[in-house]
């Protein structure tokens, strides 16, 4: 029998800002944009939603801060669980529970930053660590370490990394919205100013301002909304550690349990996925997150990136918007791919669509490669 | 009736101990009694039974790189530095740096020794290469 939360529940309304620099804007302004923008999306008044899913760095007690600030009379569900970038990933599993239970209605996921512009650069870390003293430069040390991993077991080179981020770049090129579009090639890649061994700037993500919004109500009403619907059709989440020096193997990330979870519940293998988002804070992560969905064994995913499966013509089309590296980045990226993959799903991404995308798989990734939620989402015609 | 309460949960908790062990010169570990296991960092609780019956054991100091990277700074930030995770001899992985060589010739699976020493603050464990 099918698990009660597939197809449950679906996004109405999605709304983003401008990327890139947003100056003189706080983090809630920049998210009142993308709030503004959802709403108007979805065709509903703010008087609706009554589930808030936020969080950020800036806001210990979000899920209360927001309702005030935007006057949201009307919460019934409030979540501000803080797991690093993918806590908008995970706020769609909860969001789904609450909406599917009905203990809300309409629930409104958001996240907004100033990343980029904000005079303040770099977050007081993630509280009590026996790594912190040693003073690695995080959260890109982590990822660096994995990658050192990486290619100590299974010989994957700096090329191949430089593979994921020239095929985002690739991509970003067809997205009018993504902050770097400049032509970017595996030598300039290689070349690029180092930052932490065995990493480059350029196997690192953006920095920038930005924020986007959905809204999700319960499949039943889902019809009742301008726009076409995509359905949630499964989830899985998982967590190894919180520090990277806890992480059990730097080689395997906790989304080899979240995926299965995420295929069972949505009754699909990685052959019916069409297109791919993907938390690409480094380029680590891309083939990491390969290897661990399936679409390749452990230790292949720097041949498969190099042989173009996930660059704009490639088989298995994957961050279509340019991702964290080329695209956006403000601090937490997990919004942003959920986004991408309902504009791929209803088929309004234009020179960046992919032809008849019925399912997209979605990663969100928080903390040092800590947490990992699995989404599937379809179309109408994959109920 | 009552329960005895486990003497982990008496007096200072673990986290203020290992700092104690380390400024009087000791790098201690703990051992778990209930599983037969080792943990590191402090915990209050065997991370791998969840048991509060465990006990302080003197660190060999014996490790091997399980991963090794390079901290690029500006010239007016100071020098390079390796961060890398060691795997103890007696199991648990840690963060650390090796130094006493430079930081790009630390490599994946090799041989180091603890010693105590601070980064400017508190005492801290670091690595050098075995032998050195």
């Amino acid at each position: 029998m099918a698990h009660p939360l597939r197809g449950s529940v679906a996004v109405v309304g999605i709304g983003l800002t401008p990327f890139g620099e947003l100056p003189g804007r706080s983090h809630l302004e920049i998210m009142g944009e993308a709030i503004h923008n959802a709403l108007a999306d979805a065709g509903i008044d703010k008087s609706q939603v009554d589930g808030i899913f936020g969080s950020n760095f800036n806001d210990p007690l979000g899920a209360i801060l927001y309702p005030e600030y935007f006057g949201l009379k009307n919460i019934r569900v409030m979540d501000s669980t803080n797991i690093g970038g993918s806590s908008f990933n995970n706020a769609m599993q909860d969001a789904a529970a609450a909406l599917h239970l009905g203990l809300c209605d309409v629930a409104l996921i958001a996240y907004g930053s100033n990343a980029r512009t904000a005079t303040r650069r770099g977050g007081p870390g993630f509280g009590r660590s026996f790594d912190a003293p040693y003073r690695p430069r995080q959260p890109i040390n982590s990822y660096a370490l994995a990658a050192a991993r990486h290619m100590h077991q299974y010989g994957t080179s700096k090329e191949h990394l430089a593979h994921v981020a020239v095929s985002a770049r690739q991509w970003a090129q067809k997205n009018p919205r993504a902050f770097m579009r400049g032509p970017l090639t595996i030598d300039e890649v290689l070349k690029s100013r180092m930052v932490v061994d065995p990493f480059g700037v350029r196997d690192c993500c953006l920095v920038t301002d930005g924020g986007a919004a959905m809204i999700v109500v319960r499949a039943d009403r889902a019809r009742d909304f301008p726009q076409a619907p995509v359905y949630l059709l499964g989830v899985g989440a998982a967590t190894t550690h919180n520090d990277i020096s806890q992480m059990p193997d730097l080689t395997v990330t906790a989304v080899a349990q979240a995926a299965p979870r995420a295929y069972d519940m949505a009754g699909i293998s990685v052959e019916d996925v069409d297109v791919i988002e993907v938390y690409d804070a480094f380029t680590i992560n891309t083939i990491l997150f390969l290897e661990d969905f399936g679409f390749c064994r452990k230790g292949e995913g720097g041949p498969f990136v190099a042989a173009g499966n996930i660059a704009p013509g490639g088989k298995h089309p994957l961050n279509t918007n340019g991702g964290g590296l080329s695209c956006v980045h403000p601090g937490m990226y997990g919004m942003f791919l959920m986004i991408e993959a309902v504009e791929q799903l209803r088929g309004t991404a234009g020179d960046r669509q992919v032809r008849d995308a019925e399912i997209a798989l979605c990663n969100g990734n928080g903390g040092y490669l800590s947490s990992q939620i699995t989404l599937v989402f379809g179309t109408a015609a994959t109920l | 009736m009552a329960i005895k309460r486990a003497a982990a949960f008496e007096g200072p908790g673990p986290d203020a101990v290992y700092g104690d062990h380390l400024k009087n010169g000791k790098f201690r570990i703990q051992h778990c009694n209930a599983c037969g296991r080792n943990f590191f960092y402090p915990r209050m609780l065997c991370v791998h039974c969840g048991a509060a019956d465990w006990v302080w054991l003197d660190a060999s100091g014996k490790g091997t790189v399980y991963s090794t990277s390079v901290v690029r700074q500006r010239p007016e930030d100071g020098p390079d530095y390796n961060i890398a995770l060691i795997d103890l001899a007696e199991g648990p992985r840690m963060m650390s740096r090796v130094t006493d060589i430079a930081p790009a010739d630390v490599k994946i699976g090799m041989a180091v020794e603890a010693y105590i020493g601070d980064l400017g603050k508190e005492p801290l464990v670091l690595f050098r290469p075995a032998g050195k």
